[in-house]
């Protein structure tokens, strides 16, 4: 696939830092005419026929595998899935090898998930086909930062300004990063909310306001982002018990019924019901998680649909198919 | 018999003796330095060679305390031979090996092993360092009698912290026996455990677990406290962050038996080096902050830290070539090591040439009680001439090592090593 030069965004998509607020509101505004693909009942453009794309997941994944999945078919590309399991991974391959088969297979665009932060770009310096970050250890998740913003947008029809906490493990938490990043440059006001034990220790340089509780945080924010606690922190030992977490951060219908306006709830999944987030807040009128889901395929649309060459100025052709 | 060699017309700098000649000559025969002085007489002998000096450092023997050869074990990466050219190369007359081989060196036999292999490969002197620890596991003492006896300078566990510190009083006290130091790799085990890089703002942006600078500290200040209480020699071994250096002030201000050594890596980056991750920034301890570049910078300067040594660490190129999380620790240093410090250090003023060379010679020798580190008549005659003002551009294709991984690829440095003399014979001389 040509057109690497013209493409607004680079060669890939490694995370939102390396972003300007421009080539990030660039996404998601071509996400927009994308998402009424997904309402059609035949839901698929030739956009990127005849491309081929690589779902590298190194990592047990659902949603994201299956969004970007359904993203690519979406625009008629062909895919093909490799799961950790069941391929040369297990056998022990390096990922620079696998890297070197990829590229001689000559492949256009690789989708990588993988455990270790900085695998995605470790990948893209040595192939030069696309390469877009599915998450890569504690460092990034691209595209759920921007699904984020754009549910965000969506409720709010703008980011400059609002407030949004991050509640949890911060310190593990790729959502977080690509949240933090995706949000300050689009001017929102951002925070953090947690035990000390799962923040990074120089919370304070990352330039956030920070919490210590959580009912400060919800009378503070507009949305609160509520990321999923990893059963492993508990043995760990960053706290003690998911039960106290609950008691102590989980956000429950009481707490958000004392806050001084609605507050959004969003949650990148997959949920521990009644761990950080309550039953009925999750499936509460303020919850637009699934609105999350929904806008994840779109945005994925947009990202595949940048890289490769499209131009943003005919992503509403591109949707009608006439056009790329 | 060997021939003689005249070290004509540099300026000579010994430390040892506060000794710095602006132009003169260093006349060496059977093995030994024989005479010194503004012009040397070497009267009828006809076996002498003549090495033009002008404009050139003469000094003693650079002595390198820390380095890791990798033989026995992982002759794939390096070995004594090419780890001791590598030393020439870099104007290194001594090094001292560490002894985390497979197997260990910590035993009699195994280090006896390392001086054949030095011997053989003729280059510079090698010196093993056996383990403190049976294993390197942390649990039963090495025999460091018998370690002495075969030729070991010093006891370490280096690679690995002495976590208990009973067995690090009980070395200190053993250590006493054989007037041995006993270096340590100071980091506490449970604070720096998955730790890739430096705790603090890059490791919070890079979703990299960091150890924080707090798990060195603490094993600096148990090991001086524990030196204090068995009057045991604690040697340090690389010191990277602003609180080790305050805190062997604090015992060297006390009269305590320590002594401490930093890195050239340490000397000069910081973590921000690791952006990108870049597995060649990847070494333990992590590269830090520039308060912690500056404090041990500092700490060189008014004496707090003895030595500069490498812990040169070569690794085959493809097992740093992978996620940085998972790439092994380390980069090689006995080829850049005079030229980084020259760079970083003599260069801007914080250092003087004098004070380089007593910090890479002069000291090393002093604290591991080994020949050499002084061009005093009779002294063995390892001599290292450099020229201090060279730019030269690190090539890591054209190093004696095996090993590539440096994080000043392409950079370029200052100071050139042109003769490296040990027992008085050229081991090295530049070529171009």
């Amino acid at each position: 696939m040509s057109g690497v030069a013209a493409n607004p965004l680079g060669k890939d998509l490694l995370g939102l830092e390396p972003l300007t607020s421009e080539q990030i509101k660039l996404i998601l505004d071509t996400a927009e005419p994308f998402k009424e693909i997904s309402e059609r009942a035949i839901k698929k453009v030739p956009t990127l026929r005849g491309a081929t794309i690589v779902n590298l997941f190194f990592e047990a994944s659902t949603r994201t595998r299956i969004s970007f999945e359904f993203a690519e078919k979406r625009l008629s590309a062909d895919t093909v899935n490799v799961a950790s399991t069941g391929s040369s991974v297990q056998k022990g391959e390096t990922l620079v090898d696998t890297a070197r088969n990829l590229e001689a297979m000559r492949i256009d665009m690789v989708v990588i998930r993988h455990g270790a932060s900085g695998a995605a770009q470790f990948l893209a310096e040595r192939i030069e086909s696309n390469v877009i970050n599915a998450g890569d250890g504690t460092h990034e998740h691209p595209t759920q930062g921007l699904l984020d913003l754009l549910t965000l947008r969506d409720h709010f029809k703008r980011i400059e300004g609002i407030k949004v906490c991050i509640v949890g493990d911060v310190l593990h938490s790729r959502v977080a990063r690509s949240n933090i990043w995706g949000l300050k440059k689009l001017g929102a006001h951002v925070a953090v909310c947690g035990p000390r034990s799962l923040l990074p220790n120089a919370i304070d340089e990352l330039e956030v306001e920070v919490f210590d509780r959580i009912d400060d945080a919800i009378q503070w924010a507009d949305a609160l982002n509520i990321l999923r606690l990893q059963l492993e922190r508990m043995q760990g030992g960053y706290i003690p018990s998911l039960r106290e977490y609950n008691r102590v951060f989980g956000v429950s219908r009481e707490r958000l019924e004392r806050a001084p306006r609605n507050v959004l709830i969003l949650h990148p999944g997959p949920m521990n019901r009644g761990v950080e987030i309550d039953s009925d807040v999750a499936d509460g009128p303020f919850s637009v998680i699934l609105d999350q889901v929904t806008n994840g395929v779109a945005v994925r649309m947009a990202v595949l649909y940048l890289l490769s060459g499209g131009r943003p100025e005919l992503a509403e052709a591109a949707k009608r198919g006439s056009a790329r | 018999m060997t021939r003689a060699l005249l070290l004509r017309g540099g300026r000579i700098l010994d430390p040892s003796r506060q000794l710095d000649l602006a132009v003169g000559d260093v006349y060496v025969a059977d093995g030994k330095i024989e005479s010194l002085g503004s012009r040397v007489d070497i009267g009828s002998r006809d076996d002498v060679d003549t090495l033009d000096c002008a404009g050139l450092i003469v000094a003693p023997g650079l002595i390198d305390v820390h380095c890791h050869l990798r033989e026995p074990g992982r002759e794939d990466v390096e070995t004594i031979a090419t780890g001791a050219r590598a030393a020439a190369a870099g104007g290194f007359t001594a090094v001292c090996a560490m002894p985390n081989t497979d197997p260990v060196t910590d035993n009699q036999a195994a280090v006896g092993f390392i001086v054949r292999q030095a011997a053989r490969a003729g280059a510079a002197r090698v010196y093993p360092i056996g383990a403190i620890s049976l294993g390197q596991r942390g649990e039963v003492l090495a025999e460091f009698g018998e370690m002495v006896g075969a030729g070991a300078v010093a006891v370490s566990d280096d690679g690995k912290p002495v976590a208990s510190a009973h067995l690090m009083r009980t070395a200190l006290e053993y250590a006493r026996s054989f007037g041995i130091p006993v270096a340590d790799h100071c980091e506490e085990p449970t604070l720096a455990v998955g730790g890739a890089m430096n705790e603090g703002v890059v490791s919070a942006r890079l979703g990299l677990k960091g150890v924080p600078n707090e798990a060195e500290e603490i094993m600096v200040i148990r090991d001086i406290l524990l030196a204090r209480r068995t009057g045991g020699h604690v040697h340090l071994c690389h010191m990277s962050t602003r609180g080790s250096v305050e805190l062997i002030r604090w015992g060297k201000e006390r009269g305590i038996n320590v002594t401490a050594e930093v890195c050239p890596h340490h000397l000069s980056l910081t973590e921000n080096a690791v952006e990108g991750y870049d597995t060649n920034a990847k070494m333990n301890p992590p590269l830090r902050t520039e308060a912690d570049v500056a404090a041990v910078q500092q700490g060189v300067r008014d004496g707090t830290i003895d030595v500069i040594a490498t812990d040169h660490a070569p690794h085959h190129y493809d097992e740093k070539e992978r996620e940085f999380a998972d790439a092994p620790n380390g980069i090689v240093g006995l080829e850049t090591a005079l030229a980084v410090n020259i760079t970083w250090l003599v260069a801007p003023g914080i250092i003087d040439l004098p004070t380089l060379v007593d910090k890479m010679s002069c000291a090393p020798a002093r604290i591991f009680r080994l020949a050499g580190g002084t061009l005093e008549r009779g002294a063995v005659a390892d001599v290292t001439v450099f020229d201090p003002d060279a730019r030269w551009t690190v090539d890591p294709a054209r190093f004696r090592s095996k090993g590539r991984n440096t994080p000043y690829a392409g950079r370029e440095l200052r100071g050139r090593v042109h003769f490296t003399v040990v027992d008085g014979r050229l081991i090295h001389r530049l070529s171009e």
